[in-house]
């Protein structure tokens, strides 16, 4: 067992744990969001992606304690802090972005990464960053208007 | 996932007497093949020896005939050099096609060459730009470096440092990508010298003992290097791959599309 301290949304947690642990297993058993979600075993679909400083991360492609020290920012994160929802998940709300939704923390916060570096993506530019989340449902386009609509509204 | 102990020396020497002195340790650089490989149970190290952060093996440099990149460069960073883009765009281009985002964002060019995937793009750029791979202990031209499916010369314990690419006149790569997986069905590295090492042109994804580099296109390209010189080359589907994703014919004539494609780009 180890010890390992990471702030998550702005809160440290930390924790002694086997060194084998992945940062999506801590996430959702030790700190206990559940938001962050599974859906491969391959590190191919993106359910998972988290924000490690600042960047977008397979959480179930790295060790809890390679993210030791780090600032992790989760779906979580991403509400206002009164609760109500961010911009990025308003726009997929209002888009229809979602239908199961299972995919959806992993693309809110893999679009919020991009729109980091590049506040007026093309539509290309946006499927392209999203080649590493996978949506079984929505067949995409709504995603994509969902991220332009928020673009717009981040850049006023 | 097997237990294991997770290590994170600072200092290269330190690495490697980890490494040796735990017959079972492993090394782990961005995680992004080594992971998945512990989550299904198919490897059991004792111990992960974790490369990022040991000093000076990080970050691109060049000199006048070679750009280096030390084996913990991420693909990302690769592929917003600007040496590369200034010096070998086609390397800076190969690696923004690997994967996705969050792959690239921890990936590294030691971990794929180590890990010599015969569908991994890397291994093509090594071999077609007459790459010098550096380990703890010795350096080793890629074509002795590569030795088969998954295989390489490197020794148990041994840690590649750093990659010379030799700087070509030009260079494409092109990549006909796994829809699902994004790894390549066939990925063509061609370069072009001026001088004795003239065209080289190395192929990914084809071939069943990895990553090769094809005479017959070179000669041609040697030649007349334009598309069409591409035509008259037989290739050969002898030990390429056949698999659910496509035939070896298939690929075959991938290696022709893809050549091609690489040589009017730069032609
Ligand atoms: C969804 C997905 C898509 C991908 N698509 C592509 C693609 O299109 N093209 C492509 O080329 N690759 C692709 N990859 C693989 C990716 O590029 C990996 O990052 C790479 O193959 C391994 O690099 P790594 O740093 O993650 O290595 P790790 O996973 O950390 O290690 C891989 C192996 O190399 C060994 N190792 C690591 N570093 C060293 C070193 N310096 N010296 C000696 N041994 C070392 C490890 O012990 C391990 O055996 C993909 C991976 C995923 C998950
Ligand atoms: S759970 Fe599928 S990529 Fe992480
Ligand atoms: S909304 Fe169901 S997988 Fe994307």
């Amino acid at each position: 067992m180890t010890s390992v301290s990471i702030n998550i949304n702005g809160v440290q947690k930390t924790a002694e744990i086997a060194d084998n642990t992945l940062l999506v297993d801590f996430l959702r058993t030790e700190a206990r969001l559940t938001g962050t979600h599974v859906g491969c075993d391959t590190s191919q679909c993106g359910a998972c992606v988290v924000h490690v400083n600042g960047h977008s991360v397979k959480s179930c492609a790295m060790l809890a304690l390679e993210a030791d020290g780090a600032e992790v920012a989760t779906i979580e994160g991403m509400a206002d802090a009164d609760g109500s929802l961010g911009v990025l998940q308003k726009a997929f709300q209002e888009h229809h972005g979602l239908q199961c939704g299972y995919c959806t923390p992993g693309m809110v916060m893999s679009a919020a990464d991009l729109l980091k570096t590049n506040k007026n993506p093309t539509d290309h530019e946006v499927r392209e960053w999203l080649e590493g989340n996978i949506c079984r449902c929505t067949g995409y386009h709504n995603i994509v208007k969902a991220i332009q609509s928020a673009a717009a509204e981040m850049r006023g | 996932m097997y237990a294991f102990e997770y290590v994170k020396p600072k200092d290269l020497d330190d690495a490697v007497a980890l490494l040796k002195n735990h017959e079972e340790a492993q090394p782990v650089s961005g995680g992004q093949t080594l992971i998945p490989t512990l989550k299904q149970r198919l490897a059991a190290p004792t111990q992960l020896v974790d490369l990022k952060h040991v000093h000076g093996l990080s970050g691109v440099t060049h000199d006048n005939h070679h750009v280096c990149v030390g084996a913990t460069t991420r693909h990302m960073d690769v592929e917003q050099s600007d040496i590369l883009h200034h010096h070998i765009p086609a390397v800076a281009e190969l690696a923004g096609q690997i994967g996705d985002p969050q792959v690239r964002r921890r990936g590294t060019i030691g971990g794929s060459l180590a890990n010599n995937d015969p569908s991994a793009c890397y291994p093509s750029a090594a071999m077609a730009l007459d790459a010098r791979i550096h380990t703890n202990s010795r350096m080793l031209m890629a074509e002795d470096f590569f030795t088969g499916l998954f295989m390489t010369a490197l020794e148990e314990g041994e840690v590649i440092t750093r990659v010379d690419f030799k700087i070509p006149a030009r260079a494409k790569y092109m990549k006909f990508p796994n829809p699902a997986s994004r790894y390549a069905m066939t990925g063509v590295f061609v370069a072009q010298f001026h001088d004795e090492d003239g065209v080289r042109v190395a192929i990914t994804g084809a071939s069943e003992d990895g990553v090769m580099r094809h005479h017959g296109l070179e000669a041609a390209l040697n030649a007349n290097f334009h598309a069409d010189a591409v035509d008259a080359v037989a290739i050969s589907a002898d030990g390429l791959m056949s698999d659910l994703h496509g035939s070896a014919a298939y690929r075959a004539n991938l290696i022709k599309v893809m050549t091609k494609r690489a040589v009017s780009a730069i032609q």
